[in-house]
């Protein structure tokens, strides 16, 4: 599975499998070894997403064959 | 007086009216009453009829007393309410005679239900309407996405509902995308562009989660958030909707249609993204839960280990081995004792035989007073034939030695016959 196209509610999702799995305890040490390193990893990316993350906000217009085109908006007071 | 001047034919002639210049005369007198001209009447609808013209029929009664009421179609187009059967209701209007049936009536303007605001009324009725065909369904409603990544706004771009959705949301989850759709939120123009809004939406898959609303207002204001082509809209759309209309006791038929009604459109942003804050929290938690199971899937691990171990030869392999090795020393002690008893036996017949061997020294018979003879060369003198006279020879004693010189020999008659001790 290719982390880096994962995104935060996949990974947060596959976190949540990891921690019931290790709370579950019936997989093997050297496996839970292993789901420990991933969850891990997983939770230090989910962390990264959280703090790198800059809003983005657009206005949508109809375009002229329909399909929605994108214009900046100000979200500042008038 | 006035009986004969009624059998007066000419007097008769005199006072005789078409229908229509009565009715004519009537309706003047009845238009002359200023009061009439615009009056409020207070009554009970019954007998209420639209025509296909889309003027309204109906009668005003009260326990004791009817008044036949129209409505015109001009008029009745404002209702914002369904008069039904019944009701009480303040009618506004002017009495006039309507001269082809001869027949006064109440020309109504107005109709508000009484006691209540027409909106309100009007509210009503589409909520039940509404309701009874399944528009409010729990069932129907559409679970909201946990980590929404582009959310539409549709509201007026102009109002402090976009720029509160904006805040809130960038505060709380700046990883979603906001895409606004500009519409007017009040007046006739309103519903339309919403519904068009939210079918675009739908149609363009523009967003994973919609918020639609706008500020407070008056009823009127919000009126837009109650018309039965937006309720219809919000059904229809697949991307689950969460109205946020007004302030917080501002319930609108959006409410009861979406998916989920926000108080305000702060809080619709609230409610439609996670805190970030609260997910750093939750990710310590898991952090913390996955540490917490590993360690005690270890413990687990060496426990049974401990469990193992425990077992007597694993608990002490030293303790074992000096079982083994006391085991091991008993059997060689057992054996030792018996080499010991053979080799003490052994000593025994050692001793035994050395103290015969002493009895037998030479030593110990010189002791008793006998001596060895020795030729010079070293030869013991065993018979008398080992010595000629004028031979030296020695004798040993016990104590010393004595040199001495055979003076003659003598040999013993039995010959050989000589012990050798």
């Amino acid at each position: 599975m290719a982390k880096k196209e994962m995104s935060f509610e996949d990974a947060m999702k596959r976190l949540d499998e990891i921690v019931k799995g290790l709370e579950k305890g019936d997989v093997t040490l050297k496996d839970s070894m292993a789901m420990f390193e991933e969850g891990t990893a997983l939770i230090r990316r989910c962390s990264e997403m959280l703090d790198s993350a800059e809003q983005q906000v657009v206005r949508l217009k109809k375009g002229p064959d329909g399909a929605p085109t994108e214009l900046p908006f100000d979200a500042e007071e008038p | 007086m006035s009986a004969p001047d009624l059998q007066n034919g000419s007097a008769m002639e005199k006072n005789v009216y078409t229908v229509s210049d009565l009715n004519q005369i009537i309706k003047g007198l009845l238009d002359g009453v200023p009061e009439l001209q615009s009056v409020c009447v207070q009554g009970e609808l019954s007998n209420y009829k639209v025509y296909p013209s889309g003027h309204h029929y109906f009668t005003l009664k009260d326990a004791q007393s009817a008044i036949r009421c129209v409505m015109f179609r001009s008029s009745a187009e404002k209702l914002r309410f369904l008069p039904e059967n019944g009701m009480d209701v303040t009618a506004m209007g002017r009495v006039t005679v309507y001269p082809r049936d001869g027949a006064y009536q109440l020309y109504v303007s107005a109709l508000n239900p009484q006691g209540m605001g027409d909106l309100y009324v009007a509210f009503e009725q589409l909520k039940k309407k509404l309701e009874a065909i399944g528009l409010f369904d729990p069932a129907h409603k559409k679970p909201l996405p946990a980590f929404p990544k582009t959310i539409a706004v549709i509201t007026s771009e102009a109002g402090a509902a976009v720029r509160d959705i904006i805040r809130v949301t960038g505060k709380r989850w700046p990883m979603a995308k906001i895409v606004i759709l500009p519409v007017r939120v009040q007046g006739v123009e309103a519903p339309g562009e919403i519904v068009e809004a939210l079918r675009y939406a739908n149609a363009w898959k523009v967003a994973d989660l919609i918020i639609t609303g706008r500020g407070g207002g008056s009823i009127e204001d919000l009126w837009a958030f109650n018309d039965e082509r937006v309720a219809r809209a919000i059904y229809q759309s697949e991307i689950p909707v969460i109205s946020a209309v007004g302030h917080e006791p501002d319930v609108t038929i959006a409410d009861y249609v979406a998916d989920l009604r926000a108080a305000t459109p702060s809080n619709g942003a609230e409610l439609a993204v996670p805190d970030s804050d609260e997910l750093r929290a939750a990710l310590g938690g898991l952090s913390l839960r996955c540490d917490h199971a590993l360690r005690k899937h270890l413990e687990t691990s060496r426990a049974a280990l401990r469990d193992l171990a425990s077992r007597r030869v694993m608990q002490s392999p030293m303790g074992y081995l000096d079982l083994k090795r006391m085991e091991v020393d008993m059997q060689r002690s057992r054996l030792l004792s018996v080499q010991e008893r053979r080799v003490a036996a052994a000593r025994h017949g050692f001793v035994r035989v050395s103290a015969s061997m002493d009895a037998l020294s030479p030593l110990k018979v010189l002791g008793r007073g006998y001596a060895i003879a020795s030729r010079s060369d070293g030869q013991t003198v065993r018979g008398v034939k080992d010595a000629a006279p004028g031979d030296r020879i020695a004798l040993t004693l016990r104590d010393g030695r004595l040199d001495c010189i055979v003076d003659e020999r003598e040999e013993n008659s039995d010959g050989e016959k000589g012990n050798e001790l």
